[in-house]
């Protein structure tokens, strides 16, 4: 990322979101929306942010797996419903967190490994719309094994994040803006996990063979980089950033089979920012995170609600009409 | 390459038996041809004629701008600046389609067939153009959709007794050998009836006797059906053999343009070739 | 031994394009819509006709219209569910605005809307490919559904949102639709019906349309230069799969489960019809058929089986054992045979051909 997208960006989304509030203010005075006030506003997006930050997490699972193997992994939602399910089951046969955490993790690790022996090994070179219709097999699979093995009840995770209401921006607005710690919390482990998952592909040689692989599997192959070995790296890892994203949504939550439909809204998230760049994921996250919270609550009321639904998909839809890299991707010459 | 001179020889040989022909009508004319990636110029300021009924080689070193020469011709790649006239008709770009339609069919360097389809459905695909029922006589399947099916499957028929391929008329193309899959992909492009066809190294990767069915393919071509041929091709031999006329680029620029006799003499073309020594 | 094609010469080329070059075939294929046509409806019970027979034909029908788009096309598509459901609501609001047309008729018109519908979901795949296009097809999923969940007007405004399909015949006196049709006139409508839709896609897909549409999914960019355009070839694709899909909507609704409601289309319907043509073999009209077969009959074996192994296994516990065994199942299948059952059935046909002699 260059000076000059950091200061397109700097420019430009502070005047959408400017442009955004008229507008809706417009709205408002048009009598088309119930209300519309700015604090209310900002208090809406910093939600959004915080929530998107939420989307990320799991999209990051996806961007990994789809960076080293071109694989549009499905499977991740179930990654972070079975990552959950691991650590809620641990806790109450009695592990204090920590410890259930690091037990998950390897329990991770051995997923990771178990997926790359049984299901990836056997179908290396086959078409992706195979390999995308295996990661739903696994997606079916984890399901059934999770809530075999942990029941399927409506648990709570709790690892002593506090949830209380706090209100920041005291000076600025009258009242402040109300937020919730617990969201605040997650947002900044997840900033925490990328800046490590950053480092670590930067880096160490584990990163530089995994971007030699993302690039070109034979190539990397021939240079000697074992390419098994960094798909059951990467998977654990991806399993890893589930268990993350788990938790987070699991406090949220509570620990449930719909954990694994969120990861679908990792999907418009992914395609907004590019399957294969973290950053992108990012601030995709956001912007989808921000902009469903927004629509709901001003177009969306008035409208009959629920349109967070299919609204991340449908901005998503429409922006790659205009766009059809995404938001970092480069611009496809194709060849013949 | 120690046995140039030698094939050169012979060829001078044989240039001096045939009579030159002569082609009057221009084809396909480009004109000052520019095309760029980004800031990388990959054609530069390219002119050069096709008459009718002749076979044109363009040929030049690795990455002298060659496929992207044939890319903007039949539209898959929109120069930056210049023109194309095709049958007198003079226009900046056209799309693929468009140029299929107006008669230019072309081949690819790295075969560009249907993997999933058989060799008949893929020659099939080459009468897409001339085949006119509609949906809903397609979903029938009968009367007039039946007859045109059976119409162009007979003319698809010719092509495939004419390139011997009659064989393979049902085998998956992806499970064919290279040579074959050349041929097959020759076959498409002729079925689709071409005024102009372009092929972009029809030879690349074949043994000797795979190459001189090629040729004899690609001059049988030529002079039964009188189509115009444009082909890139890296064995110095048979551009010296079956061409008229050859273009040669180098960098992106136009190095020579003359029958293969007078490209063979020219000094900057054996510079780009051989290297010049300082 | 019986099954040889020797001394079956074609002596036109409109023989050799017949769809049953082999007359085993042909017999085959008539033999056994007889049977189903003649024999089934008097000898299956109920429970077989209602809870095998009829979603297995609904479900082919969808499994052709996605087979056509992904199989044929090439485009990965996630929101056959509100495709689904386009189409029953569709017949729901003609048949009730309309209910002097013939409800034939009312099937086909829904099958037309939704394929508009179709046209403008499948704008996104003129700029955008693979899986980018999968998650895009995703808001046509969710939004169709919220559409019809949020409308009073498409439910007629009954207050609670379900819906039961109205009866409606097709010829007097024999009713195919809602609760009061028997399950024996709904088998043969369906099966009359299904098999009238599945020959126009066979056809369909070997004629002109069948081949440009298989030419863009194998490679996009030579198709363009043969002279396809690629906007109709993509748009006409969801236009004909969303017409067949939202058939077997209308259908689903009408004669299977006799109640219309948005319930029934979410997105794990998606996945199950494209689990169909995955199963049965993508690009083939046959696979669809064998797909259906299979997404249908797994679950019940499955379920008396383990009941049959232990009877006091809970509900729950049953459902997620058969959720792992199907995950597994699927990645069996694709490591086994990437193909389809399809593909399994030419390579069966194949050894047939050569028995009990195979030199």
């Amino acid at each position: 990322m260059n000076l000059r997208t950091i200061a397109i960006w700097a420019v430009s989304v502070p005047l959408v979101i400017a442009a955004l509030g008229f507008f809706h203010q417009a709205l408002a005075a048009a009598g088309w929306i119930a209300f519309f006030t700015w604090p209310f506003y900002f208090e809406v997006i910093l939600n959004g942010l915080l929530q998107g930050v939420m989307y990320s997490l799991v999209a990051l699972g996806f961007v990994l797996i789809f960076k080293a193997s071109g694989i549009f992994n499905f499977a991740q939602g179930s990654l972070v419903l079975f990552a959950a399910l691991t650590m809620v089951g641990l806790i109450e046969m009695g592990l204090p967190w920590p410890l259930a955490f690091v037990a998950t993790a390897v329990v991770m690790v051995g997923v990771a490994i178990a997926v790359e022996r049984v299901v990836l090994r056997p179908l290396v070179n086959q078409p992706h719309i195979i390999l995308f219709m295996a990661t739903i097999g696994i997606f079916y699979f984890m399901d059934g094994f999770g809530q075999t093995l942990w029941g399927s009840d409506v648990k709570v995770l709790d690892i002593g994040i506090p949830k209380d209401p706090i209100f920041i921006l005291g000076g600025v607005f009258e009242g402040g803006l109300l937020v919730q710690s617990f969201d605040v919390i997650a947002a900044l482990c997840g900033a925490l996990l990328v800046a490590v998952l950053a480092v670590f592909f930067q880096y160490t040689r584990i990163g530089r063979a995994l971007r030699a692989v993302a690039d070109d599997h034979q190539a990397a192959l021939s240079v000697g980089i074992p390419l098994k070995t960094i798909w059951a790296i990467v998977w654990s890892v991806a399993g890893i950033v589930a268990l993350v994203a788990g938790i987070m949504w699991g406090g949220k939550l509570g620990v449930q089979f719909t954990l694994a439909l969120i990861a679908l809204k990792a999907l418009p998230v992914l395609i907004l920012g590019g399957f294969t760049s973290i950053p992108g994921a990012i601030i995709g996250g956001l912007i989808i995170g921000a902009g469903e919270q927004v629509a709901e609550n001003f177009v969306g009321a008035a409208i009959g609600g629920a349109i967070q639904d299919w609204f991340a998909y449908m901005l998503a839809m429409v922006f790659l009409l205009f766009r059809p890299q995404g938001l970092f991707g480069e611009k496809i010459i194709e060849r013949v | 390459m120690p046995d140039a001179s030698q094939t050169a020889a012979s060829d001078e040989q044989a240039a001096a038996e045939a009579p030159a022909r002569r082609f009057a009508e221009t084809l396909l004319e480009v004109q000052n041809i520019t095309l760029r990636f980004g800031g990388v110029k990959a054609l530069t300021d390219i002119s050069f004629d096709i008459k009718k009924g002749e076979i044109r080689a363009i040929i030049g070193p690795n990455g002298a701008g060659k496929s992207s020469m044939l890319n903007v011709i039949n539209g898959f790649y929109t120069p930056q600046e210049g023109t194309i006239s095709f049958k007198g008709k003079l226009r900046k770009a056209m799309r693929p389609h468009e140029a299929a339609k107006n008669g230019i069919a072309r081949t690819f360097q790295n075969i560009a067939l249907f993997k999933g389809m058989s060799t008949l459905d893929n020659i099939m695909t080459g009468r897409l153009l001339k085949m006119k029922s509609n949906l809903l006589l397609q979903a029938l399947y009968w009367g007039p959709n039946l007859r045109e099916e059976t119409e162009h499957r007979a003319f698809c028929e010719r092509i495939i007794d004419f390139l011997e391929i009659q064989a393979i008329r049902k085998t998956p193309v992806g499970k064919l050998p290279y040579g074959l899959q050349k041929r097959v992909e020759l076959a498409r492009a002729l079925a689709m009836e071409p005024e102009l066809l372009l092929l972009d190294e029809p030879m690349a990767g074949m043994n000797v006797e795979e190459k001189e069915d090629m040729c004899r393919f690609i001059l049988d071509v030529n002079e039964e059906f009188g189509t115009t041929i444009a082909l890139i091709e890296h064995d110095m031999g048979v551009v010296m053999d079956i061409s008229d006329r050859v273009v040669v680029l180098d960098y992106g620029r136009k190095l020579a343009d003359g029958t293969p006799d007078e490209v063979r003499g020219n000094q900057a073309v054996i510079d780009a070739y051989l290297g010049v020594s300082h | 031994m019986l099954y040889r094609e020797a001394g079956q010469f074609k002596t036109s080329y409109a023989a050799d394009q017949s769809l049953f070059p082999i007359a085993q075939d042909k017999w085959g294929v008539v033999l056994l819509l007889a049977v189903a046509l003649f024999a089934v409806p008097f000898m299956a019970s109920e429970y077989m006709l209602s809870s095998i027979l009829i979603p297995f034909l609904v479900f082919s029908l969808a499994a052709i219209g996605l087979n056509i788009l992904t199989g044929y096309c090439g485009q990965l598509s996630l929101g056959t569910g509100g495709f689904m459901a386009c189409g029953a609501f569709f017949a729901y609001k003609l048949t009730t605005a309309f209910p002097e047309v013939h409800i034939v008729v009312v099937f086909l018109l829904s099958g037309f809307g939704t394929a508009l519908v179709g046209i403008l979901f499948g704008i996104p795949s003129l700029r955008i490919k693979g899986f980018y296009l999968a998650v895009a097809t995703l808001a046509a999923q969710f939004f169709l559904i919220w559409v019809f969940n949020k409308f009073g007007w498409w439910t007629n405004y009954s207050p609670s949102g379900v819906i039961s399909a109205p009866p409606r015949e097709v010829v007097p006196g024999v009713v195919v639709t809602g609760a009061s049709g028997t399950p024996e006139a709904k088998y043969v409508f369906l099966l009359v019906f299904v098999a009238i839709l599945a020959l126009l896609a066979k056809n369909l897909v070997r004629s002109r349309i069948g081949r440009s549409w298989m030419a863009i999914r194998d490679m996009d960019i030579a198709a363009e230069i043969i002279g396809i355009r690629p906007m109709f070839a993509k748009l006409s694709a969801f236009a004909v799969s969303s017409f067949f899909i939202g058939i077997a909507g209308a259908l689903w609704a009408f004669c299977y489960t006799g109640s219309v409601e948005a319930l029934a289309f979410e997105i794990n319907r998606s996945f199950q019809v494209l689990f169909m043509i995955i199963i049965g073999g993508l690009g083939s009209i046959m696979g669809s058929f064998m797909g259906a077969a299979f997404i249908v009959l797994l679950p019940l074996v499955l379920n008396n089986g383990m009941l049959w192994i232990d009877p006091t296994i809970s509900v729950a516990l049953v459902a997620h054992i058969e959720f792992m065994i199907f995950g597994a199942l699927i990645v069996f299948f694709l490591i086994v045979e990437p193909h389809g059952l399809a593909r399994l059935w030419q390579l069966a046909k194949e050894k047939l051909r050569l028995w009990p002699f195979p030199y």
